[in-house]
């Protein structure tokens, strides 16, 4: 018995040959989630019945006028895309375009205490699959680690095994972001003591590793602390997603083909995922 | 005798899938990284109760279920929860006629093995990010024992003599 789980362990850590297995258990596993889940869903869902009118209609109010905000802002965005594919088209570039959103709700099901992963409802039924990124309204909340039937399993940008290329806003400075283990906080461990970063940068996605679309909000820098003695500084900064009450999630498929803007002439694009 | 067996399973089942549920409880903090594995408790206690029911393979197919149900390597509790079930099986004789808290000092030293090997599967993985608050579920659950052992005891009987 020992050996063949010795052996199982050896396969599941090397190849993805029993993903089958583990796909069909899944769904034997996916009631007892449920049941889990659903104290909190009927707590929110009794909250939401009682709040009271006068509340809802303040709430109503402040949506519609955030509403007007952000169509203003999209008026603009609009003409802003044109030119900016125009110019693009100008320079003869390819914009990557079409991201597609899926909106997953997150079972209340917490797999191990020393890891940030979530269970999502949504699976490979509706086409999800490993490494996709995962948004909230705010930013980026992780990324898809195991797609399995009915539900997929979310790595959050803070555990502590997981790190996201990023770069400033301001002034394009690249780095890698990694999770600290705690849900307020990442790590920006590889920038030198020169750097020019300070607290209030905001970090956006750079797109490089092929993993997250580009240019997505991640975190804010909120401490820089210089150390003389070694040669990176410690720089910490804290996610725009709000991963501790989240409930609904985007997933994302960022359409990894660039689209020719200019006539269909080069055909043979080399496919950057990876 | 066979609607007494068809009587404990069902009970085992019930239980195991109660304690699944503990597993899995979305908790807060500081009071997740102390929930204990109920699975293995509750094992242990069938183990102990009806040794001849509770294989080996039993046990080794309701770790492959947990590390489907927790996302974790597949094989990694089966390989640990035979391992329990073994020991259980061997010493079971024994632990029945243990006071509780002899039989306390055996759980932990149970919950300590257990963990011992999730730590090192997760290393060789090469998964980094342990710190103490890893090891806080073995005292946990065994300080739990001594609950679980009573009101696992009272659901098996339930009904028996009436």
């Amino acid at each position: 018995m020992v050996l063949i789980s010795v052996v199982l362990l050896a396969v599941d850590h090397r190849s993805s040959r029993l993903d089958n297995s583990r796909s069909f258990l899944s769904i034997l596993i996916y009631p007892i989630q449920l049941l889990v889940s659903l104290p909190v869903e009927m707590a929110e869902e009794t909250y939401e019945m009682v709040v009271s009118y006068s509340d809802l209609k303040k709430q109503n109010k402040l949506l519609k006028q955030q509403q007007l905000i952000n169509s203003i802002k999209l008026l603009k965005f609009e003409a802003l895309e044109n030119e900016n594919i125009r110019l693009r088209g100008l320079l003869e570039n390819s914009f990557k375009l079409g991201e597609q959103v899926l909106i997953a709700e997150l079972l209340s099901v917490n797999l191990v205490p020393y890891e940030h992963v979530m269970v999502v409802n949504k699976g490979s039924r509706f086409g999800v699959h490993e490494k996709q990124s995962v948004l909230d309204a705010n930013g980026i909340v992780g990324q898809v680690i195991r797609s399995l039937p009915l539900s997929s399993e979310v790595m959050l940008i803070t555990d502590p095994n997981h790190a996201i290329p990023v770069q400033v806003n301001r002034n394009g400075l690249r780095t890698i972001a990694i999770g600290s283990g705690l849900l307020g906080r990442l790590n920006l461990p590889f920038l030198p003591n020169n750097a020019d970063i300070v607290p209030g940068d905001l970090l956006v996605t750079s797109g490089l590793g092929g993993t997250f679309p580009q240019g997505y909000p991640v975190a804010v820098v909120d401490s820089f602390t210089a150390q003389p003695n070694k040669p990176f500084a410690n720089i910490h900064a804290t996610p725009k997603a709000k991963l501790d009450r989240l409930r609904e999630l985007l997933l994302v498929w960022s359409d990894s083909t660039p689209v020719p803007l200019t006539s269909p002439v080069n055909e043979s694009e080399q496919d950057d995922s990876e | 005798m066979t609607a007494n067996n068809d009587n404990y399973s069902q009970r085992y089942f019930l239980s195991m899938i109660v304690a699944m549920s503990l597993n899995i409880l979305p908790l807060t903090n500081i009071v997740k990284s102390l929930n204990p594995e109920w699975v293995l408790l509750v094992l242990i206690y069938w183990t102990m109760a009806v040794p001849e029911r509770i294989g080996v393979f039993n046990a080794w197919l309701l770790g492959i279920v947990v590390d489907v149900l927790t996302g974790r390597i597949l094989g990694m509790h089966g390989l640990i929860y035979a391992l329990i079930n073994y020991t259980c099986l061997k010493f079971h004789r024994r632990l029945r006629h243990y006071p509780i808290p002899q039989q306390t000092i055996f759980v932990f030293f149970c919950l300590l093995l257990s963990q011992v090997l999730v730590f090192w599967i997760e290393n060789i993985q090469g998964i980094t990010g342990l710190n103490w608050m890893f090891w806080l579920p073995v005292i946990s659950g065994t300080l739990c024992w001594p609950f679980i052992f009573a009101g696992l005891r009272w659901f098996r009987l339930l009904g028996r003599f009436s």
